[in-house]
């Protein structure tokens, strides 16, 4: 693949129409127990518009064949599609060149890779890894697996009340054994957008790498990984209208160079002997296996969807629709509302619990109004913990919700809280 | 707007026994004790049970959830004192039977208060929180009483 172009990556705010947005998305057109679907449960999955489920069946229709294998018209096709689909997403974090993006399942999968790959080679008895209270379990767990392989120490950032990170003793807390610096864009359990540069710096001072968490991230705010300064971001598709089972793994270029490979099969190799074999370059080091063709492809599309209604207007949107929802529910008397108190330093999603309506009822009794939200503790035990709760109900925002969803959102608190009383 | 569903899952008798669980203590003297977790909603139990003479003499829990799932282990702990094995066994199966429609068990007045829990029924995905005491208790069957259990 050449360099990036020079076309503007976002669009422009011109005219953002909700009720049009909404109308490419099928799976919002119908009723949920007699009642139109409110669907705010997008921090888990986001639903699909209709281009990116033409391009899934087109693909299948007429272009399905393995990339990188064949000479037939099909598998060029293919091979075209899918690394095209590996510019646009270049592009979109602003990436210094294609060979710089991994596909992976999903964010999960990117931030084991990393764990395992970079890890492994760097990583020693007595080291230490810096994460953080506020981490998604899947930026948890990779880390105490090679922690525990390589006996190396896990330290964490705490957080505050408002589940913000406490970065006053970060210094502290970051030493000459510190390798790794493995942290959220955004949270998805609370929302709270935390301060990357900020921790780039001081990890990048320490002599760390920073692994940058970015699957509420790379949803909610226009990445600019350059600009970020991490090594690593790791980011879903689905939860950007994309199918499931497709991630990236972005990462700097000599970083992925002398990296070992994280799995071994077809696609990833230059050369195979009997007793060891070469890899093949970046990105297909990190590529074995037959990948996720449809996937990246429409990813890709999903991509050129967002592009085109754009990331700012999107934002704006988001933005207008979680002011109005925490003014509609700040009100409701005996809810509890977690997460930063500042528009500014939180993204689309109400994470709270109703007075002692356990969260899966909140979720159920909604749920028979119409209203998708999730409960439970999000894999985030460590925020739960930290707040003395073992769940929340959460209600997450994105490009197609309207204000008609947060108030038949308060309205089905308001049945809560009349069933509960 | 409330569903009939709706009321029929939430009855009073459900949220009564959610505020004021029956028998939620440690047990002092207990013979066998099973925890009991979902980790899909973080709902989790521990059933302790004292058995005497292959009887339950007394049953207790301590746990945290949802509704459904604390206030049905609360009205299975009242119904368990005096049970044997195979009685204690037969409330589980009934109680399973209602939860998967079963229409005559949710008539058997040996279930108790158990039966307001019958509109679980309708929400499928609700019916594992309403299991889990149940859960607990056929798994400390097994523990307590090992082949026995049938």
């Amino acid at each position: 693949m050449g360099t990036i172009s020079a076309e503007p990556r976002r669009g422009s705010r011109a005219g953002f129409d909700v009720e049009r947005v909404r109308g490419q998305f099928p799976a919002l057109a119908q009723s949920i127990n007699g009642q139109p679907l409110a669907y705010l449960d997008s921090a888990a999955t986001s639903q699909k518009p209709r281009a990116v489920l033409d391009a899934l069946s087109a693909y299948y229709e007429h272009d399905n064949a393995n990339v990188h294998r064949g000479i037939h018209e099909l598998s060029r096709r293919a091979t075209i599609a899918f690394e095209d689909a590996r510019g646009t997403v270049a592009r979109w974090v602003n990436a210094a060149e294609p060979a710089e993006v991994i596909w992976t399942r999903g964010t999960t999968e990117a931030l084991n890779l990393v764990a395992m790959a970079w890890g492994l080679d760097n990583v020693e008895e007595g080291d230490e890894i810096l994460i953080s209270v506020l981490e998604h379990h899947s930026n948890i767990v990779p880390w105490q697996l090679l922690a525990q392989r390589r006996r190396a120490k896990l330290r964490y950032i705490e957080i505050d009340e408002q589940g913000r990170l406490v970065l006053d003793d970060l210094s502290r807390l970051l030493t000459e054994r510190t390798k790794i610096v493995a942290i959220s864009h955004v949270s998805n359990a609370l929302g709270t957008i935390n301060p990357i540069e900020r921790v780039v710096d001081a990890a990048h001072d320490a002599g760390a790498v920073v692994v940058v968490d970015g699957a509420q991230g790379a949803v909610h705010t226009p990445v600019d990984v350059q600009a970020l300064g991490a090594d690593f971001y790791a980011f879903s598709g689905h939860k950007m209208c994309a199918p499931t089972g497709i991630g990236v793994l972005w990462g700097r270029r000599d970083l992925l160079e002398a990296m070992s490979p994280y799995q071994g099969g077809g696609e990833m190799i230059s050369v195979v002997e009997r007793e060891q074999s070469t890899w093949a370059a970046i990105p297909h080091k990190f590529e074995a296996g037959t990948p996720n063709i449809a996937g990246a492809i429409g990813m890709g599309v999903a991509i050129d969807f967002l592009a085109e209604i754009g990331m700012e207007a999107i934002v704006e949107h988001e933005q207008d629709l979680l002011s109005y929802a925490l003014e509609r529910l700040r009100p409701i008397p005996d809810i509890r509302i977690f997460g930063p108190d500042s528009l500014s330093e939180r993204s689309a999603v109400v994470s709270f619990t109703l007075g002692d309506a356990h969260p899966h009822d909140i979720s159920t009794i909604l749920d028979s109004a119409g209203v998708a939200v999730r409960a439970g503790h999000h894999c985030a035990q460590l925020v739960m913990k930290h707040f003395g709760v073992s769940s929340t109900a959460r209600a997450s925002f994105y490009l197609y919700n309207n204000r008609d969803d947060v108030d038949r959102l308060v309205a089905g608190l308001a049945q809560v809280s009349a069933i509960f009383a | 707007m409330e569903t009939p569903q709706l009321t029929s899952l939430y009855q009073q008798l459900i949220l009564e026994h959610y505020r004021n669980p029956r028998n939620k203590s440690e047990l002092d003297g207990k013979s066998v004790e099973v925890h009991m977790a979902n980790p899909v909603c973080g709902d989790e139990i521990r059933l302790q049970l004292r058995i005497e003479d292959d009887r339950i003499a007394e049953a207790k829990f301590v746990g945290q959830g949802c509704s459904i799932s604390q206030a049905a282990v609360s009205m299975m702990t009242t119904l368990l004192e005096g049970r044997s094995l195979d009685e204690a066994d037969h409330l589980a199966r009934r109680f399973t039977d209602m939860m998967h429609g079963d229409g005559d068990a949710a008539k058997d007045r040996d279930l108790g208060d158990l039966r307001a829990l019958q509109g679980v029924s309708k929400f499928p995905v609700r019916i594992k929180c309403a299991l889990l005491g149940f859960d607990a208790l056929q798994e400390a069957l097994k523990k307590e009483f090992g082949g026995e259990a049938h």
